[in-house]
This record gives C-alpha cells, structure tokens and sequence, in this order.
C-alpha cells in the first residue's frame, strides 16, 4: 500500500477504533465549538453544522467496548447497541457531547431518549419524532415545526441565532458530501476490488465523527488514491447487496469475512442516515421547508419508515439491479425488531423478482465468523454455479 | 387466602361475556350482512370514530391474547417462523399472522371476516406499523395511518395535536367514507363521545377502588377484565354504558360489604401484600400466573397495563364539544405513548396513592415499547419510594417463554422479602 492511503486508512481506523471520542475532543479544543451526538439513523445534520456545531454519530460500541454496566439496563431479549451506548455514556466516554440526539427508529432507541433524561439530567436530550404522513400540508407542517424547535435548542446551545443563511450553507455542505459519498457508492459498485469493503466502511464511517466538510475531502481523496493500487485485481466473486445494517452496525470483521467468502458488497444499508435523503436538498427559498421536503420527497426506503403504497422492496430490487447484483444478504442485528420484522416483506419481494438471498444474524460485539463465512461462501458459490438472475 | 368459587357470577362478567360473544357473532357474519370491517391497534383506537360510520372494529391484539388464553398461540406462532418470521420478534405478530394462515377462525371458533380498511393507528408502538405493513401484504384493502407522535416530556403540544387532527380531516374519515359510503357525522360522533365519558367516569371510579382496605378489585388480573369494553369495542355504545353502570354498582357494593378482589376461585379473604405492577400480563397462563398473586394473598391495587388504552385516571375524558381534537388527546396520551420520565412519575404516584407495599414488573420479551428501560424504571421506583422493586420476565402469547416454576419462585421469594423488611420496620 502506498504511503499516501495508508495515511489515510490508518486514520480512518483511528476513528472507528477509538471510543474515547478523541477526534470530537480534539476539534471542541480547536474550534471551541460544542458537539452533538446522534443516534441512527436519520437526523437533520444540517441544522446542529449551521449552529457552528459537530455532529457526532453515535454507533454504539462495536467489538471493541467491554460492556461492564450497560447490561445492568437491558434484557437479554434486547438488541446489543442501547447498552454499548449507556456504556460509553457511563464510562464518561460521551462527555464531550453537549447534547444528544434520539432518532425515530424503534422503541428501543425511543425509550433510549427517556432513559438518557432520568441518568444525565443536566444534559440536552431530544427525541426526534419524523413525520410518517408524507403530505407537506400534513406530515410536512409537523415536521417543519419540529425541525424549528431543533433549530432553536441547537442556536441556545451553541450560544447563538441561527440564521436562514447558516442553513443553506450547511445545506450545500452536506448536499457536496452526498455528491462524494454517491461518487465512492459508484466507483465501488463497478470496480469493487479497487475499493475493499473495509476500506470502505471505514471512509464512511469517518462521517461520523469528521465535520463534513473534511468528510467530503477525505472520501475524493480516497477515490484518487485507492485505484492507484496496482495489486488490487478482480476475483471471481459474486455480486450481493446487503441489508439490515442501517442502525447497529456489524463489525468490520464480519464484513471482510463476506468479502473473504467470495462476495463483492456492491449495495448496502450501512449507517443509512449518512445517505438517507436521495437527492440533493434545494439550497433556494425558505431552508426549513427545503429540508422538509427533502425528508418527504427524496427519502431512502427504509424499516423505520412507513411505506404507504405497494413498493415494499422496489428499492432493494432497484439497488440490486443498478449495481448488477446477483444476490442479496440480510445481515441484520440480533433482535432489531425494524430489520426482522422488515425481513419476510423484502423476501416475499425478491422471491417475486426471482433474486436469490440468504440470511444471518448478528451482533456489534460478534467475534466468531466461521459459520457466517461458510454460509456466504455457500451463498456466492451457489449464485456463481447456478443462478439464472 | 380465596374462600370456594360464588355459585352466581358477577352480572357484569355475564354482561361482558354476552358482549363480547355477540361482537364475535357480528363479525363472523358481517360480509354477510352487509356491514364492513375495520383492523385496527387498542391503544389510541377510534373506536367512536369507526363506529359512527357503522362500521365494525377488529382488533388483532385481542385475537392474539385470546388465542394466547386458549392455548393455541404456541401453534400459530410456530406457523408464522415456519413461513420465516424471527424467534425475536412480537409473539401478537406472529400469533395473528399464523391465526390467519390456520384459517383466521377467532377466540369463539367462528372465521374473522377479512378487513374492509386496515386501520393503522400508530400510537405507542413501534412494531404495530410493521405488523399492518405484513396484513396489507396479506389483504386486498386499503391502508389509513395515522401517525400519532410521542410524548417523550408527556406534555401534548398544539402542533402534535393539530398533525393528528390534519390525519384524520385529509385521510382517515375519507378513507372511513369511502369504504361505509356513509358521510362523517360528527353530531352522531359527539353522541358516542359523550357515553364514552360517562362510562370513563364509572372505570376510574372503580378503579379507584382499590384505594380502599381491602381492595375491593385487582386492578392488573382483574383489570384486564374491567378495560376490556372500554378498550375495545364498546366504548361510545349504549351496551358499554350500561356495563360501567352495572360494574361500578357491584364494585360499591364490595366496598359497603368489605370484600376483597374475585378470582377465579372465589374472593379473596385476606389482603397481605399491596402491589403496583408495570407491564402486560402473560397470556398463555393467565389463571396460574394470576394464582401465583392471590395464593399469597397478594393483590395488584394499580397497573400500567390497565392505561395502555387511556389514562382516564389522570383526568382524560372524550369530549363531544371537541370531538375531533379529544380523540388526537386520547390517542397521544396512551400509556406506552409517554417518555418514561412520565411513566415513572405515575407509577411513583401509584405507589404512593394506592399505599402499595411492592412494585413488580413482568416485563415480556415480545413488548420493547413496555420493556426497554424497565431495569431503570425499577431502580428509580425504588428510589423514589423506598419500596424494594421485583422483577419477573415471561412473555405476551409465547407459550416457550413461561417458565411457572421459575416465576413461581420468584414471586414468592420477593414477597417473603417483603414480608421481613415489614416485620423489620423497613420500607412502606
């Protein structure tokens, strides 16, 4: 590896690995601004950047985190991430965030929102109830008024007003970011051993904890660096999107192992709020209706969000079929009630599209993957040997 | 202990049954007759609303714990993971989605009819929209949401309440209209409203029986039985009237007399222990569990089960002056729809209220909207009260996941402690 990407890959693990949050530390010292954590998946990022603030997303604790007091808060029955979370919270790790952020997503996180009031009561904590109701004149009033409230904590929080320019600034921010994180999708998708899905996952993830703005360089200057490996050669591996990764995320391990089997990711639901809106956000006119519409118009499918017409799956089959995928691998976490419950539908509709898929679950602290490197392996080499997509 | 079992029932547990056998007759011949079926969720139900279209409601939670009470939920739940549901999600899912693939034959042997309009109302619940997205795979009908938001501060906000308002004026009454092909008439809603909070009038007033010594009522086994109507069906009719009056009557009279709670097997003579209890009841072994309760002459004087479907006992009451904005109050303000600050202040206040010597929790593996969080609302249940809390876990319709012997054990070891730290002078 050249010296330039391993610069670069070795900060982007930096990130995933370090739990003590030191990059948001580092730029609260030099900026003197504050930052605020979110939850998966989908939050208005755009309204805590224009505050002058960091956005910080909040994955739980991934393999790395010893859990000694976050399994005091939660049954066995519930998913891994709330007790990584309370785990970091408890451990002092989250300090550094000034506020904290509770997306809609399930009642897990939902009452995650309640639990972060009773524990830290001298801390700013929102939930963030998104409309299910996509009319503008319905679903979209509620949701500009709760984008508003938003936007005043955030402004009391950073110590000042934000203006309607402030927006639309951050609005182009993170409308480029997209454009970056669209770019790596696409150059992954057609050339996927230039880019391994380590590498990639963790350029994404580096979203998380990097204000945009570097985020966005950092993803171009990967796109230029990564192809200028010449040993980085096409293998005989299957084509597979991934799905049921959009809040705790599977550790990094486990998606090389898919690679390692024999599958290429060429589509994936991983950390869904960094790419949930579709299309750019319009940078004109009032920014609260712009991002508003954006969420009711241009929004990803996705579990947590109410489908009202017959689509169920019209976009996995889209993913599948844009990115000339042969298979599909639902990789959801152990008792996530979106993803699972989610499941039977997308297969009734890939069933129909005749495109093959197989399953597993996990969970972010899973450290055998044998038995999941044999099943994808089985997987790739049946599409190889017999699929007819 | 419980002296032997009345030989004449309560009239309003016949009244009930007669109720509810009657429903399940109108719905097994409701295509027949003419009349059109509405699926929809018990907390935050529109009961009124529906009615006043004449249209009828389903409620596939109730099927699911029927089906749980006679047994056949183990059945239909292994039906569901068979046609590739997860072992880790909602049991009341799987339990109505394998009762349908077995025939949707309901709780008195008759077939459900299938829906004319699901009805999504999204109150408190996450899974409930994933559950009607699975159904409308199923079904050939249409789908009305209504987006009830949470209360995380468990204070309604005026935009929160004109969101649900806009819901229903631009897509729930004209999707009730086109299916009844009956206009919206809100005189006739308001009339519903109004019998709806007289008979409010009369559940609070018995559930607030159990303030007295003895309680005259289990307000979390005995509970389930005096919400039924109120949550389901019955609210806004003349026959739910007369059961509140009717109820309200007998509940007085055991105060005059000094009775304890009926159980199952008769009343209840002694009242040692006071309870609060949080969370749903196990369904699959109902009596027995409820037996592990009054074997011990222990007796539940509050619950949060019994609000899932309405704090009424907060003060909340259908309006006919406002029609539309009470039943988007009613909707928002269902238990499971609070943060779990708000949660814990109303089960510290039971405590406190009903003078309770434990709280318990049952906390069920298939209900994260009643779960998650439920270790810390302990801890802080015992620190507000300086009553030791009791933890027990089982499950809503899964039969796999009632372990008797263990719960069994464990109710009778937090009771014993209970007892000593009384006879020690510690706690309430």
């Amino acid at each position: 590896m050249r010296p330039a990407l391993k610069t670069l890959v070795d900060r982007v693990t930096f990130l995933y690995e370090d739990l003590d949050f030191t990059a948001v530390k580092e730029w609260k010292e030099r900026t003197g601004g504050k930052a605020v954590g979110y939850m998966p998946i989908y939050v208005p990022r755009e309204i805590i950047h224009a505050a002058g603030m960091l956005p910080v997303g909040v994955l739980g604790g991934g393999e790395g985190l010893e859990i000694i007091r976050g399994d005091a808060y939660f049954q066995s029955y519930i998913c891994h991430i709330p007790r990584s979370t309370v785990e970091l919270a408890l451990s002092g790790r989250l300090d550094c965030m000034d506020g904290m952020l509770f997306p809609s997503i399930c009642d897990v996180i939902r009452n995650l929102s309640g639990m972060w009031n009773m524990m830290f009561p001298d801390r700013y904590v929102r939930y963030i109830d998104v409309p299910q109701n996509y009319d503008p004149e319905v679903g979209g009033s509620f949701w500009r008024r709760e984008i508003a409230e938003l936007r005043a904590d955030m402004g009391r929080i950073a110590g000042r007003e934000i203006s309607d320019d402030d927006i639309r600034n951050s609005i182009k921010v993170y409308n480029e970011n997209r454009a970056a994180l669209d770019d790596l999708y696409a150059a992954r998708s057609r050339t996927p051993w230039v880019y391994p899905i380590a590498e990639l996952y963790l350029v994404l993830r580096a979203g998380c904890l990097l204000p945009p703005e570097e985020h966005t360089a950092l993803i171009r200057e990967y796109l230029e660096l990564a192809p200028q490996e010449s040993d980085r050669k096409d293998k005989d591996h299957s084509r597979v999107v991934i799905v049921g990764s959009f809040c705790e995320q599977p550790p990094v391990g486990l998606l090389q192992t898919l690679e390692r089997a024999g599958c290429w990711i060429v589509g994936d639901d991983l950390i869904l709020g960094l790419r949930w809106l579709l299309r750019d956000v319009d940078t004109e006119g009032d920014p609260i209706t712009a991002l508003s519409d954006a969420f009711l118009v241009h929004s990803t499918e996705a579990a947590s969000r109410y489908e009202p017409g017959n689509a169920k799956g019209s976009q996995l089959i889209a993913s599948v079929r844009d990115n000339d995928a042969e298979g599909v691998i639902f990789c959801a976490p152990s008792f996530c009630d979106p993803a699972l419950l989610d499941q039977p539908m997308l297969v009734t509709a890939l069933d129909k599209a005749g495109i093959p898929h197989t399953q597993f679950k996990f969970s972010e602290d899973t450290g055998q993957f044998a038995v999941i490197r044999e099943q994808a392996g089985t997987f790739s080499d049946s599409i190889r040997l017999w699929s007819e997509v | 202990m419980t002296r032997p079992v009345d030989a004449d029932k309560d009239r309003s547990m016949e009244l009930q049954k007669e109720m509810i056998a009657g429903m399940f007759d109108d719905l097994a011949t409701a295509h027949e007759d003419g009349k059109k079926v509405v699926y929809t969720f018990v907390p935050g139900n529109l009961t009124e609303l529906i009615r006043s279209f004449d249209l009828l409601p389903v409620l596939p939670e109730i099927n699911a714990l029927q089906s749980g009470m006679r047994k056949l939920s183990g059945g239909y739940i292994t039906e569901a993971e068979k046609q590739g549901h997860s072992e880790d999600v909602c049991t009341y899912v799987k339990c109505d989605l394998g009762m349908l693939k077995k025939g949707n034959v309901g709780p008195t042997g008759k077939r459900l009819p299938e829906p004319d309009l699901l009805l999504l109302s999204y109150t408190g619940c996450f899974t409930f929209m994933k559950w009607f997205e699975l159904l409308k795979q199923e079904y050939d009908c249409p789908v009305a949401m209504l987006h009830v938001p949470y209360q995380p501060d468990g204070k309604i906000h005026d935009h929160q309440r004109e969101y649900i308002v806009k819901q229903m004026r631009t897509e729930l009454i004209p999707k009730l209209e086109q299916v009844s092909g009956k206009k919206y008439d809100e005189d006739r809603l308001k009339e519903m409203l109004a019998k709806s909070a007289k008979a409010e009038d009369d559940l609070v007033h018995v559930l607030e029986s159990a303030k007295n010594r003895p309680s005259p009522i289990d307000a979390y086994f005995g509970g389930v039985y005096y919400i039924g109507p109120m949550f389901t069906a019955f609210r806004g009719s003349d026959q739910g009237l007369e059961y509140y009056r009717l109820l309200r009557e007998e509940v007085d009279a055991r105060v005059a007399a000094g009775l304890g709670p009926v159980t199952p097997d008769g009343t209840m003579t002694k009242e040692k222990f006071r309870l609060v209890v949080e969370g749903p009841p196990n369904w699959t072994s109902f009596r027995e569990f409820w037996k592990m309760f009054y074997e011990e002459d222990a007796v539940v004087v509050a619950s949060s089960y019994t609000k899932v479907g309405g704090l009424y006992d907060r003060g909340f009451r259908h309006d006919p002056a406002r029609p539309l904005e009470s039943l988007a109050d009613y909707c928002l303000g269902c238990y499971t729809n609070l943060g779990l600050p708000s949660r814990v202040e109303l089960l510290e206040e039971y405590v406190k209220e009903y003078e309770a010597d434990g709280f318990m929790i049952n906390s069920v593996k298939s209900c994260n909207s009643f779960s998650a969080g439920q270790l810390l609302i302990l801890r802080q249940i015992e620190e507000r009260t300086g009553i030791p809390g009791g933890f027990i876990e089982s499950d809503l319709v899964d039969p796999r996941y009632f372990s008797a012997a263990n719960i069994k054990n464990r109710i009778e070891s937090y009771l014993q402690m209970l007892e000593q730290k009384r006879g020690a002078g510690v706690g309430a």
